[in-house]
């Protein structure tokens, strides 16, 4: 029947297109010499989205320029989160890659099911926090570059109201604007902070809107925790300042981008690599900031001045040194309570589930 | 700032939101009324913004990537147009593959201009009337494809009530073996909805890409084809309403964002259900009345014509 064949064909192309945008990249591996150490990557989005993927695809290359003698790497890119993200994940396992980096964090109970499946294979998982035998977990302290970009917008705002983009309420988030804002405040303590939350990582329409929206509410500052570049071309438009995000956007908006809180996995990764070549790996969970150059700040705009680039190094420097802590107290909650009393600082386990707002941020956290 | 002041910003907000709604909206309308459902838009609107906004960083110029856009939702379009009209295909299943064809073709053209900043279309100023307290900004600061989509209504309006080719559309849309019988190219008139309906699609989606937030990003358009899909229903297959509900989910999107900002203590998620909301209950209230159906809705809607059946 004419009818029904035709409509198998069209699903068998939408299928064909899908396996296309999903395989890209995929098992093309098998084809190197086996001595080396097969490395395989799975990334949530394109390569090409010049932010979290992009990042994560550095770190990669960065292994094989150092080690490409001793190595070979694979990639999956557009991996969606949940059932498929297993079958890549398994994929990867069986056609011989010894290592295995999930860099999202809704990959985290498909390559633990797959890990149990090949006790030989070592995963490491990003931004998770269920280990086992053999998988370790990583992340990085990207509070620690909300606190130097915090510093700055309390030194460059004029009107006293930053515009904040939020993509989920989750706790990384909420540290983040908590971390911004209390920067923020210590450098000009009139500020406040406005939230928007896009329920999105990536929607450029709606981050643009939620741009437009805060600016016409005063904001001269916008500060973003999602990743397409839009509310810097929207900043830049209306001629004021941005920051930002996973990447250097400077091109998307060289006169309003004042920095950006960079991920940089480089280092970490060609660790991770070698120490699985020379026997030591262990499945330990990192947690890295400034410090471990894992989060950096892309280069300021020029039109800072030169005393508050100053500032902002030596807030870097600090925190490095161990000498200031994002969440130092005393800390208090948007009621006046103080949270974290004074001469201590937020542990790990309350920065992992913060779920309140300091003292200057305006709205409720979403429940 | 107090919080009055804020109006002018949100309606200037409003409308520019509203217009890729507006684009697909009144391009799937004609296609539905002339019988066919394309379920494609999403599809033909991402294909739209990649080739709209790929021309125009080549080239420089706008216009031409507009014009390109347009034909590339249109090309799209005909492959649906071809598969349903021509070969019988289910037209559901040909559209939903259509958009998950559009997601992956538009990435796949895509990945050389991922990254790459390219300018806004200039804001219309008229020194007085731009500047006017409230709706200058709304009304006489807006882009050329602000305006466009809004002119583009009376111009279909026109078109389907006020001129013969629309009525013989309408016609079709209404009982195509009618139509027929009295000697009117089903097809043809339908493939040449599907096309226009493309085109629409391909200039909301270069809205998008080239002129709201100037880059290229897959899946840039995060649903928009699907509410616009939904506007045609809430519409009841009328072109002014269509600009309404257009505006009405625009201006819910802005408001909600400004609420948030705002700090006012209302779940945002309420708000951005809201217009969704609408659309269910406009669906209730004409499914009431049969009559109102009958009226409204092309009788022929999603149905197949064979010429020798």
């Amino acid at each position: 029947m004419n009818r029904r064949t035709m409509g198998k064909t069209v699903l068998g192309l939408a299928g064909a297109a899908i396996a296309l945008s999903v395989g890209l990249g995929a098992g093309m591996g098998s084809a190197f010499a086996q001595e080396k150490l097969k490395v395989g990557f799975v990334y949530v989005g394109p390569v090409s989205d010049h932010g979290y993927s992009y990042q994560h695809d550095q770190g990669r290359l960065a292994v094989e320029k150092a080690l490409g003698d001793k190595v070979t790497t694979t990639f999956v890119e557009n991996v969606p989160e949940g059932a498929d993200a297993e079958r890549v994940i398994e994929q990867l396992a069986a056609s011989g890659h010894k290592l295995i980096f999930t860099t999202s964090f809704g990959f985290m109970n498909p390559t633990l099911k797959v890990a149990k499946r090949h006790p030989d294979v070592k995963f490491e998982h990003a931004t998770g926090y269920k280990r086992a035998e053999n998988v370790a977990t990583y992340s990085g302290r990207f509070y620690e570059g909300r606190t130097v970009v915090g510093a700055i917008a309390g030194k460059m705002t004029k009107s006293n109201i930053i515009g904040y983009i939020g993509s989920y309420p989750i706790p990384e988030v909420v540290g983040g604007i908590n971390a911004f804002t209390i920067a923020l405040r210590e450098q000009n303590p009139k500020a406040e902070v406005r939230v928007v939350w896009v329920n999105s990582w990536y929607d450029p329409g709606k981050e643009a809107e939620a741009a437009k929206a805060l600016i016409d509410q005063g904001a001269d500052i916008i500060v973003q925790h999602t990743d397409s570049p839009a509310p810097i071309q929207t900043a830049q438009e209306r001629g004021l300042w941005s920051v930002g995000q996973s990447s250097d956007m400077t091109r998307f908006g060289p006169k309003s981008h004042l920095t950006a809180i960079v991920e940089d996995w480089n280092g970490y990764y060609v660790d991770r690599v070698k120490a699985v070549l020379d026997g030591s790996w262990k499945p330990i969970d990192t947690w890295g900031g400034i410090s471990t150059g894992m989060v950096e700040l892309a280069p300021y705009n020029p039109a800072i001045p030169a005393d508050v680039v100053k500032m902002a190094d030596q807030i870097k420097a600090d925190i490095v040194s161990g000498k200031r802590h994002s969440f130092q107290g005393p800390v208090k909650d948007q009621s006046g309570k103080v949270v974290i009393p004074e001469g201590k600082s937020a542990t790990d386990e309350q920065i992992l589930k913060m779920d309140w707002y300091v003292e200057g941020v305006q709205g409720k956290v979403p429940k | 700032m107090s919080d009055l002041a804020l109006i002018g910003p949100i309606l200037a907000a409003m409308f520019a939101a509203a217009t890729p709604l507006l684009f697909a909206a009144l391009g799937e309308l004609v296609v539905e009324k002339s019988g066919v459902l394309n379920l494609g838009v999403e599809g033909m609107m991402l294909v739209g913004a990649v080739c709209g906004f790929a021309v125009t960083v080549q080239t420089g110029s706008p216009v031409t990537g507009f014009l390109v856009a347009a034909f590339a939702g249109a090309a799209t379009a005909s492959l649906f147009a071809v598969l349903t009209l021509f070969l019988l295909a289910n037209q559901v299943a040909t559209g939903l593959a259509l958009t998950l064809f559009g997601v992956g073709l538009s990435a796949l053209i895509g990945q050389g201009f991922v990254g790459i900043p390219l300018e806004g279309l200039p804001k219309l100023h008229i020194p007085g009337l731009t500047d006017l307290p409230v709706v200058g900004q709304a009304l006489f600061g807006q882009d050329i494809m602000v305006y466009l989509a809004v002119a583009a209504v009376p111009l279909v309006h026109l078109f389907l009530y006020r001129s013969r080719a629309g009525l013989v559309l309408r016609a079709v849309g209404e009982n195509h073996t009618a139509a027929h019988a009295l000697g009117y190219k089903v097809l043809r008139i339908r493939f040449f909805a599907v096309l226009f309906g493309g085109a629409m699609a391909g200039l909301g989606g270069a809205f998008l890409s080239m002129d709201y937030t100037p880059m290229w990003a897959e899946n840039m358009t995060s649903g928009r084809g699907w509410i616009a899909l939904a506007l045609v229903v809430f519409a009841t297959w009328k072109p002014v309403r269509a600009m309404l509900g257009a505006w009405l989910f625009g201006g819910v999107t802005i408001l909600q964002l400004h609420v948030q900002g705002l700090g006012i203590d209302v779940p945002s998620q309420l708000l951005s259900m809201l217009p969704y909301l609408a659309t269910v209950l406009v669906l209730v209230l004409i499914s009431r009345d049969v009559a109102r159906i009958r009226l409204n809705a092309p009788a022929c809607l999603g149905k197949l014509f064979h010429p020798d059946a």
